[in-house]
């Protein structure tokens, strides 16, 4: 796994965006950057070479599972490894994640443990999978 | 030339008709001219029959208003009381773990504090070439214990720094529920006001009053956080059943 790799966290909230950041430092990631909405995140998307995004599902302008299916749809980004981070966890909503192409799903409240190892087993998988 | 030929909805024409038919001895004219004006004065009442019907028809609709109003009394009042409640219990939650955090850091902290004055005592001492042999080997035994402690207290009070990173996830979770408080009592509030209104010209014409139709609920519209006997939708209650559903899905 790149620690150099570009990743992007969306949520409404700056707190939440402050714990996931700081989380992700500690795992020895530095290359990060925010958005709070998916409508602000899908440009930076665009423009910006990204590795990795993580994204809440419930945000007030572009909800997170509508940003997915934007990334999915978009020829650039579609194979763009993504993880939510959501108090969203009715099964409906994780099947509904799963079928529109989600990589990781974990719900809050959740460990730093918990981030760590999903986002071990994401790109353990895409790199097995190259 | 209406509003002079029509009093209250009599033909004054067609009554001067009749007169003249009736003077004439036309009877027979002068009955289909009676029978006209009684269709014009039937034709009138079809019409307040309609205006009735259609009033009739807005108080129904807002008797539905009125169902909206009892559902959000009898359901979502109280599920909105336990939704709060459940933000209180997040934030103390929050606290407690922050407060107990800080209370297990802090004499990791004071300890290393203390032990390390206490070697710079005689570090100052050693430089100053004021010190004793055995003194000196004291030193060096302390020193030698001291420096893999400061290293495992760093770990250990970096530890406690990550539970109080972790416990602030109270503020995103509270919030959404919070904000889905908020948009219940703005409905409270609409539903309110329309009430007023009303009330205010029950037999004025309503318009449409078509809150809280339409609300076909989409299983997979975001939410929030699932609250503890609140919520009765099927929902995870751990990230490893999260994992379960994933791998059962071929994750």
């Amino acid at each position: 796994m790149d620690k150099n790799m570009k990743i992007l966290i969306v949520d409404d909230f700056s707190t939440m965006r402050r714990i996931v950041r700081n989380l992700l430092n500690e795992l020895g990631f530095q290359n990060i950057e925010e958005a709070d909405d998916g409508a602000t995140a899908l440009p930076k998307l665009r423009n910006g070479n990204f590795d990795f995004l993580v994204t809440d599902w419930n945000m007030p302008q572009m909800q997170g599972i509508d940003l997915l299916q934007e990334v999915r749809a978009d020829a650039k980004l579609a194979n763009l490894p993504v993880m939510m981070v959501t108090a969203e966890a009715k099964k409906e909503q994780i099947v509904r994640a799963a079928q529109a192409g989600v990589n990781g799903y974990i719900v809050k409240p959740f460990t730093a443990e918990t981030l760590r190892e999903k986002i071990t087993k994401i790109f353990e998988r895409i790199e097995s999978g190259a | 030339m209406y509003e002079q030929a029509n009093v209250n909805g009599f033909d004054i024409d067609q009554a001067r008709q009749l007169v003249q038919s009736l003077e004439a001895g036309d009877v027979e004219s002068a009955e289909s001219i009676m029978d006209s004006m009684t269709r014009v004065r039937e034709s009138g009442l079809y019409q307040e029959i309609g205006k009735l019907t259609r009033e009739l028809h807005n108080a129904l609709r807002s008797f539905e208003l009125d169902d909206r109003i009892s559902e959000l009394a009898s359901d979502e009042i109280p599920d909105a009381k336990a939704r709060l409640s459940h933000v209180i219990n997040m934030t103390d939650e929050a606290a407690n773990k922050t407060l107990t955090a800080v209370e297990d850091a802090m004499p990791v902290c004071d300890d290393l504090k203390k032990q390390a004055e206490d070697i710079e005592e005689e570090w100052i001492r050693f430089m100053r070439r004021d010190m004793e042999a055995e003194d000196f080997r004291g030193l060096c035994r302390r020193l030698s214990t001291f420096i893999p402690e400061v290293s495992g207290s760093s770990q250990n009070i970096s530890g406690h720094l990550s539970t109080v990173l972790m416990a602030q996830e109270f503020q995103d979770l509270t919030g959404q529920v919070i904000r889905r408080v908020i948009s219940l009592v703005g409905e409270v509030e609409d539903n309110l006001v329309n009430l007023v209104r009303l009330s205010g010209k029950m037999t004025g014409s309503l318009g449409s009053v078509d809150k809280g139709k339409g609300l076909v609920e989409d299983s997979t519209k975001a939410e929030g956080p699932q609250i503890p006997g609140v919520d009765k939708a099927e929902a995870v209650r751990s990230q490893d059943e999260v994992d379960d559903l994933l791998s059962s899905l071929g994750f």
